[in-house]
């Protein structure tokens, strides 16, 4: 590859990443700040944030660890957590298909952000997919694991009042929510997810939400099987 | 402070990495040497747009509207997120003024 192709793919990578940014930068300092502050050396900030690297995984981790529950317990609950990543890679089969190199890199670095950009964000025209999902996913933990390392560090020291700037990332999925409208124009699949959220929230409440939610929405998509192309 | 021991934690996260990791590669592992059902086929299509939708709602679902600012602050930016990705789909404009007016309202209301 030319290297003025791999200066548009990161240019396209960074462009796209530039809302994760602000939320990973920003959620990673308070994530590293409260970890500290239990009792944690910082440096183990870093070292979450490189090998588990699963936001809401991390802040649940820092009260079970200050608890010293049991590791048996802290893996049963993370993997209620992040059960909803199955299904992630379930629609990303056919995408990552033609991946080779950076495949496992990109399968380990599945969050909720990177995937609503690689699904909906195209690469630019002459990029290969591959070097563009690579450029999205490694920019994107890099920005988890600055934020973190910062937070646990100095977190304490940052002056500004930086309260709400999280709201970035409830922007980007209303971003990737127009998008992905403007090009599946069923009704069904949002109608569907919506009714399964609504059950979801009354069946199991807020926190394991999500993951109710989207098998909700698997099963209850199925019978639009013949009415869908 | 008493520190937790540094065995215990280093294991901990081992753990919770591994279960994450696997978390994210099954469906890769499962379908890596058989071809998925055409119903997968089906599914592959319309799972982002159900994520997308529950990402959405996920992010609002703690909003309390019994007490003031009642929510406001987050229905109107994400109004304005969505109109003016609507209008010029610029996505850096549309998160950049919609996360500058959260700010803002959660400071004045």
């Amino acid at each position: 590859m030319s290297s003025s192709v791999d200066r548009r793919a990161t240019r396209a990578a960074f462009e796209a990443s530039v809302p994760v940014l602000l939320g990973y930068i920003t959620i990673g300092i308070a994530f590293g700040l409260l970890l500290q502050r239990s009792g944690q050396s910082w440096w183990i900030a870093s070292v979450m944030s490189l090998f588990v690297y699963a936001g809401a995984a991390q802040f649940m981790a820092v009260g079970l660890l200050a608890a010293g529950t049991s590791i048996a317990e802290v893996a049963v609950l993370t993997f209620v957590l992040n059960a909803r990543h199955m299904v992630y890679g379930l629609s990303l089969l056919d995408r990552f298909a033609a991946c080779r190199r950076f495949k496992a890199y990109l399968v380990f670095a599945l969050t909720d952000e990177t995937y609503g950009i690689l699904t909906t964000v195209s690469p630019p025209p002459g990029v290969s997919p591959e070097a563009f999902y690579a450029r999205v996913s490694a920019l994107d933990q890099a920005y988890w694991v600055i934020g973190s390392t910062l937070g646990a560090l100095i977190g304490g020291l940052i002056p500004f009042d930086t309260r709400g700037i999280d709201f970035a990332l409830t922007a980007l999925f209303i971003v990737l929510l127009v998008e992905q409208i403007r090009s599946v124009k069923k009704a069904a699949p949002y109608l569907v997810a919506t009714a399964a959220s609504g059950l979801a929230l009354l069946a199991v409440g807020p926190t394991n939400f999500l993951i109710v939610a989207i098998l909700a929405a698997i099963v209850g998509i199925l019978p639009f099987r013949k009415a869908l192309p | 402070m008493s520190a937790a021991p540094l065995p215990y934690v280093l294991g901990a996260i081992l753990a919770m990495a591994a279960v994450t990791v696997m978390c994210r590669a099954t469906p890769f592992l499962f379908f890596m040497k058989r071809k998925p059902p055409a119903v997968v086929d089906y599914l592959q299509k319309y799972i982002p747009p159900m994520i997308m939708t529950a990402l959405v709602i996920n992010s609002y679902k703690g909003l309390s509207f019994a007490a003031r600012p009642y929510g406001i602050p987050e229905i109107a930016s994400g109004l304005a997120v969505a109109l003016l990705h609507l209008w010029r789909r610029n996505t850096l404009l549309s998160i950049f003024s919609g996360t500058a007016l959260y700010m803002v309202l959660i400071r004045v209301m």
